[in-house]
């Protein structure tokens, strides 16, 4: 199929308590490498096999959570005509000049309903994933250093207003409705599962009363022994565990949710399904999310971290 | 090796000054405290210490103000024990707002 307008997930900033705890944490357990450090003092991450120069950054503040998640669009064309649809749909957006953010052009950036700030941009620079070569091996070194995900898959974050969310993402920006949970009384949408590509979900929304929330980044692994493998790791290095490793029924990843040292969630996943713009929606009901496995299948149960802890 | 008391259970754990106040209760499969991030991101195991001396580590200001921190009001997860302590939970699972959903909000 043609990926045009919004292609992936792009970059995400994120507040970190301690930044050299942070680097340790991302560079040598997750096992991302370390792209760059700019002179406001935040350090650049990518994992091993993404092609662009940084999908991670952080920076140190004296509270958790994420400053902005951004996608990456097909051409710098397309930026000015996703901007233009925002604008006539009513999102004032700012755009960020070229460099601000280390080997990355101009961003357009706007805040959504549930608070938080999303950003849209076209360049960053390709630095490789070290097999830019004629008959290249399977994979680098770098592959094999901590945990070591293919790719910054998605976000899942928390704020009101997710059904405003829901509609802006679908009618300006293009991405379709995979998944979703319904509300307690079986009105309207508690949670969702939005695409822009062949993914169970590039991003997802729980309704959530503080706005600006982070329940987690996450990041693909490629088997259910590198899920397994993470989870030792993690454990090797103190990680605290939330969940898992487990299968959630809703995309049906089989996961480990755990915590960065400034107790920012992340996620080590693998597996999914590959939908299309023109499958109906899965639907769960909020008892569903627990009782029925949508969040942890074999466990059926719904933990209560999942819907309180947040940064 | 230190006594912490949780007032309003009257529980104790013995905690050592080389681990957190939540570190020590967890490992010893211990409750009173809820057990949030462990990183001092999501406030859930906010505490008021009440008597005794501790180290502390960065914790989210948008959990722990200052005024929070001089009245002992900080994160379990994020505290070591010098002396024995006494505390009051403060912190705790908030009700999601799921848990309150009327048709109109959703």
């Amino acid at each position: 199929m043609a990926m045009t307008g919004v292609l992936r997930p792009g970059h995400a900033q994120l507040r970190v308590l301690d930044l050299e705890e942070g680097v340790h944490h991302y560079r040598d357990v997750l096992g991302m490498v370390e792209t760059g450090r700019d002179a406001q003092g935040r350090v650049y991450f990518k994992c091993w096999d993404e092609r662009d120069h940084s999908s991670l950054i952080l920076r140190q503040a004296d509270s958790a959570g994420i400053d902005f998640f951004a996608f990456k669009v097909l051409d710098e064309v397309t930026l000015t005509g996703l901007e233009k649809k925002l604008n006539d749909y009513g999102v004032k957006t700012e755009r960020i000049p070229a460099g601000e953010l280390l080997e990355t052009g101009e961003r357009v950036r706007f805040q959504i309903p549930t608070g938080h700030q999303i950003e849209l941009y076209a360049t960053k620079t390709a630095v490789g994933n070290g097999l830019q070569v004629q008959n290249p091996a399977p994979w680098t070194k770098a592959s094999e250093n901590g945990i070591a995900p293919v790719r910054l898959d998605h976000c899942l974050l928390y704020g009101p207003k997710v059904a405003a969310v829901q509609k802006l993402f679908t009618e300006v920006l293009g991405f379709y409705l995979v998944e979703r949970v319904l509300g307690p009384d079986g009105e309207g949408n508690a949670a969702i599962w939005l695409s822009c590509s062949h993914k169970v979900h590039d991003i997802a929304f729980v309704e959530h009363a503080e706005p600006g929330k982070l329940h987690h980044l996450s990041f693909l692994l490629e088997s259910w022994e590198e899920v397994l493998r993470a989870g030792d790791i993690m454990s090797m290095n103190n990680v605290p565990i939330d969940i898992g490793p487990t299968r959630h029924g809703i995309t049906r990843g089989c996961t480990i949710y755990a915590w960065d040292p400034s107790g920012n969630r992340f996620e080590t996943f693998m597996g999914g399904y590959q939908p299309y713009p023109d499958y109906e929606a899965t639907t769960w009901t909020f008892e569903g999310l627990g009782a029925g496995g949508g969040l942890d299948y074999p466990q059926r149960k719904l933990h209560e971290t999942f819907l309180t802890v947040v940064s | 090796m230190f006594e912490i008391r949780i007032t309003e259970t009257s529980e104790i754990f013995s905690c050592t000054s080389g681990q957190t106040v939540l570190e020590g209760m967890v490992r010893l499969g211990r409750r009173g405290i809820p057990v949030g991030c462990r990183g001092g991101a999501c406030g859930v195991c906010k505490v008021e210490v009440v008597s005794g001396c501790f180290d502390r580590k960065v914790m989210s200001r948008s959990h722990v103000s200052e005024h929070d921190e001089s009245e002992g009001r900080v994160l379990a997860c994020r505290i070591s024990p010098v002396s024995d302590l006494e505390l009051r939970v403060v912190g705790g699972m908030r009700k999601s707002v799921l848990g309150q959903c009327s048709a109109k909000g959703c």
